[in-house]
């Protein structure tokens, strides 16, 4: 079973996440067990899906439109979201929106090419579990999350700017945190 | 000059740690060529022809003394004992070791400076009027305003791999000297009809390779919603920009897609969730951050000083100076002056580590301590007595930075081109100097008058040439290079209903050998047709359109050609 990070703990991951076939075929949905379905999964085979024993969990690609899940939220055991390339920062504004403003309050997880790099980002905008991509190693990552003690802004976590969250300055300008 | 506080600090160190662990991670062979990239595009290190390239940000333009010393002490310890001032009001260093990169990162944190988001697909730094604070038409202090979109988009969880590079620009004054149609967002300070403070908002302009002006998207925004309506901004941004060619990646390419006012509907169903929401500026905040800004203290002085007329009036050089590197300033018998950085010989932006430490002592003693960067890639001392500036002139010429020549002709604004840029398709810096030797007869140079010369290397345009009274680009045509040669740009408002223009391009490109003569002919066009001495280069363009222009350069071509080979027998 694969590892993945979560709540800032390395844990075997137990779900499964199921793929669109390159010729862009569905894939067969396994008997049992907890799934993480494509969007068009989701959108093809919802009966079938809510039927069939097991979790179910739905993963939007980079350029999916978090609305599109907006009403079913309550029915999922975690949303994923891919993260195609570092540098495809779609992601942490589908996770902004899945928090702020559909008010997802579920385990929200990052996948594809995710580095420890993005960590602290991707935990700022909401995501809350990590699949990391090959080759990283998920217990030196831990670190990562800590890189950064104090943000400037307001974003899902913390939700409020820096400048809401200090004290009354002193007359000198200085804070008093 | 913005002083940071204790968290200011601390996230630049940790930016400093987070990065040299990166380094180490790359060197150690954990990290391969192709991921460290995008990591080190964060923090402005790109890979260059020689060698690495280090962007520093100078945040807004606004340095103190002891961090131009600094620059100069990085530029002697790990570079050639040079950097290169640039147009986005940052220094460039050519010569940096990979390896060295944390050490000048952690140098520059001690004194309150970063390589944050200077490249990558990030909010760039925030550039604004290099006369801000001190000008007379001032609406309100910029460098506040900066400062605080600074902080906002610093380490931006979600704004930090946007679908290409944002540069923001915020003008304080009446007149918009930060091109603010020209960027991703313009941000334009105003006062509504009760005397509020708010911005007009501008979005989608900018140069490389589709020149856009930008579309007024809201024609006042209260000052309350400055992070929240640009967080609207980014946001329908990095969802719908494109990603699938980088050079159709800049927002104005969205802008213009969706059409400025569908554009401006998903910013505002977008904003209607974030107004009045946490992120809404406050008073005290504001304060805050004004407060830590140190401000000059300006000693009562009845008006201009007497002394200084006298010596304008007895000395021609001097008064010359005055005339084009004095600018008026708001507080009674003081001044601003522009070293220029634009002396023939050197490339464009260019000092010396012994330059900067020299200007650091100048700053010290007539400017309290300060200095701005210019776009035109000059520096900037804002705060002179005018009884000082003698001294000052007199100093600065013995630097080798007193070259009477800002607004004109050979303040040519320049990239560092094809000797040092690997995107580059030709050079720049041969180019400028060309013509700076060309017109090295300084009264002609004053005949001419204002005159906006620049120079890019490529499409990229960092060299402004889309906005360049007259402009040249250097392009690649099988392997060799040429250059293309447009006129009429302008980067300020250019006549009512025109807030900036794109300059129109004259026809086929020349060899880099015939471009003075090029130039030498359309300025001679220009002194033929112009009405009076007052009427400027790019007045005649508008007034009379490319074509003239155009018909004399190529009709005389082979008279230019003629000249050319007697010029190559000569030598």
């Amino acid at each position: 079973m694969a590892v993945i990070i979560k709540g800032m703990n390395v844990i075997s991951d137990p779900w499964q996440r199921l793929e669109v076939g390159a010729d862009g075929s569905l894939p067969p949905l396994p008997p049992s067990g907890d799934i993480i379905v494509p969007l068009v999964l989701w959108r093809q085979q919802r009966d079938d899906l809510l039927a069939r024993p097991g979790r179910l969990g739905v993963w939007l690609d980079s350029n999916e439109d978090p609305a599109a899940i907006a009403e079913d939220l309550r029915l999922f055991g975690v949303v994923a979201v891919r993260i195609p390339n570092i540098t495809d920062g779609r992601g942490y504004s589908i996770a902004y929106l899945l928090r702020e403003r559909y008010g997802w309050r579920g385990e929200l997880r990052a996948f594809g090419d995710v580095w420890r790099d993005q960590l602290f980002f991707l935990a700022r905008c909401g995501f809350n579990a990590f699949t990391l991509r090959e080759g990283e190693d998920p217990r030196e990552a831990l670190a990562a999350f800590g890189e950064f003690s104090e943000t400037y802004q307001g974003s899902v976590t913390p939700p409020l700017p820096l400048f809401r969250r200090r004290h009354v300055p002193s007359p000198d300008g200085r804070e008093g945190l | 000059m913005y002083r940071y506080d204790e968290i200011d600090q601390r996230l630049v160190n940790e930016r400093v740690a987070q990065f040299r662990d990166q380094t180490r991670r790359f060197l150690a062979g954990k990290l391969s060529e192709d991921d460290f990239r995008p990591l080190r595009l964060r923090n402005g290190l790109y890979i260059q022809r020689y060698a690495p390239m280090l962007r520093v940000a100078i945040p807004y333009g606004l340095l103190t003394s002891r961090q131009l010393r600094t620059l100069a002490y990085i530029a002697r310890k790990w570079d050639r004992g040079y950097g290169h001032f640039s147009t986005r009001q940052n220094i460039q260093f050519n010569w940096p070791k990979l390896e060295d990169v944390p050490d000048i990162l952690a140098e520059l944190a001690r004194v309150q400076m970063h390589a944050i988001q200077t490249s990558g697909n990030s909010v760039r730094n925030i550039t604004t009027d290099h006369y801000a604070g001190v000008a007379h038409d001032e609406i309100v202090d910029s460098f506040v305003w900066c400062e605080l979109l600074r902080q906002w988009s610093t380490l931006h969880p979600e704004f930090s791999f946007l679908p290409r590079k944002f540069k923001i620009a915020i003008n304080g004054s009446a007149a918009d000297r930060a091109a603010t149609f020209l960027h991703d967002i313009g941000l334009h300070a105003v006062r509504d009809a009760a005397g509020e403070t708010g911005f007009r908002v501008i979005v989608g302009g900018g140069m490389g390779r589709t020149p856009i002006i930008g579309h007024v998207i809201r024609e006042f925004l209260p000052w309350p919603h400055l992070l929240t309506y640009t967080e609207a901004v980014l946001r329908v941004y990095n969802r719908y920009g494109r990603r699938d060619n980088m050079h159709k990646a800049r927002i104005k390419i969205l802008v213009k897609a969706l059409t400025p006012d569908r554009f401006r509907e998903e910013v505002e169903a977008e904003w209607t969730h974030l107004r009045d929401g946490p992120s809404t500026l406050t008073a005290e905040e504001i304060q805050r951050v004004e407060g830590r800004f140190t401000r000059p203290a300006y000693e009562p002085l009845p008006g201009d000083d007497p002394e200084h007329a006298a010596r304008l009036a007895a000395e021609p050089a001097f008064a010359a100076w005055a005339k084009r590197n004095v600018h008026p300033h708001k507080a009674p018998g003081y001044a601003a002056v522009t070293l220029s950085l634009k002396k023939t010989g050197v490339p464009p932006g260019d000092a010396t580590a012994e330059q900067m430490d020299a200007v650091a002592d100048l700053a010290d003693r007539y400017s309290q301590g300060e200095l701005r960067v210019s776009h035109e890639q000059n520096l900037v001392l804002a705060d002179v007595r005018q009884a000082d500036l003698y001294r000052l002139w007199g100093e600065a010429r013995a630097l080798g930075l007193a070259t009477p020549n800002i607004g004109l002709l050979t303040n040519i604004i320049a990239c560092p081109g094809g000797d040092f840029c690997s995107l580059a398709n030709a050079k720049s810096i041969p180019v400028a100097e060309a013509i700076q030797r060309r017109f090295d007869d300084l009264d002609y140079v004053y005949d001419i008058g204002e005159l906006d010369l620049n120079i890019s290397g490529c499409m990229n345009s960092c060299g402004h040439h889309h906005v360049g009274h007259i402009g040249i680009l250097g392009v690649d045509k099988n392997g060799e290079e040429w250059y293309q040669i447009s006129i009429g740009g302008n980067q300020g408002l250019t006549r009512p209903g025109a807030p900036a223009a794109l300059g129109k391009v004259i026809g086929p490109s020349f060899a880099r050998a015939q471009i003075p003569d090029v130039i030498e002919q359309l300025i001679g066009i220009y002194l033929e047709l112009r009405d009076n001495e007052e009427e400027r280069f790019i007045d005649v363009v508008w007034r009379i359109g490319v074509e003239p222009f155009k018909e004399r350069v190529y009709g005389g071509h082979h008279q230019g050609d003629e000249r050319h080979q007697r010029s190559l027998a000569a030598a």
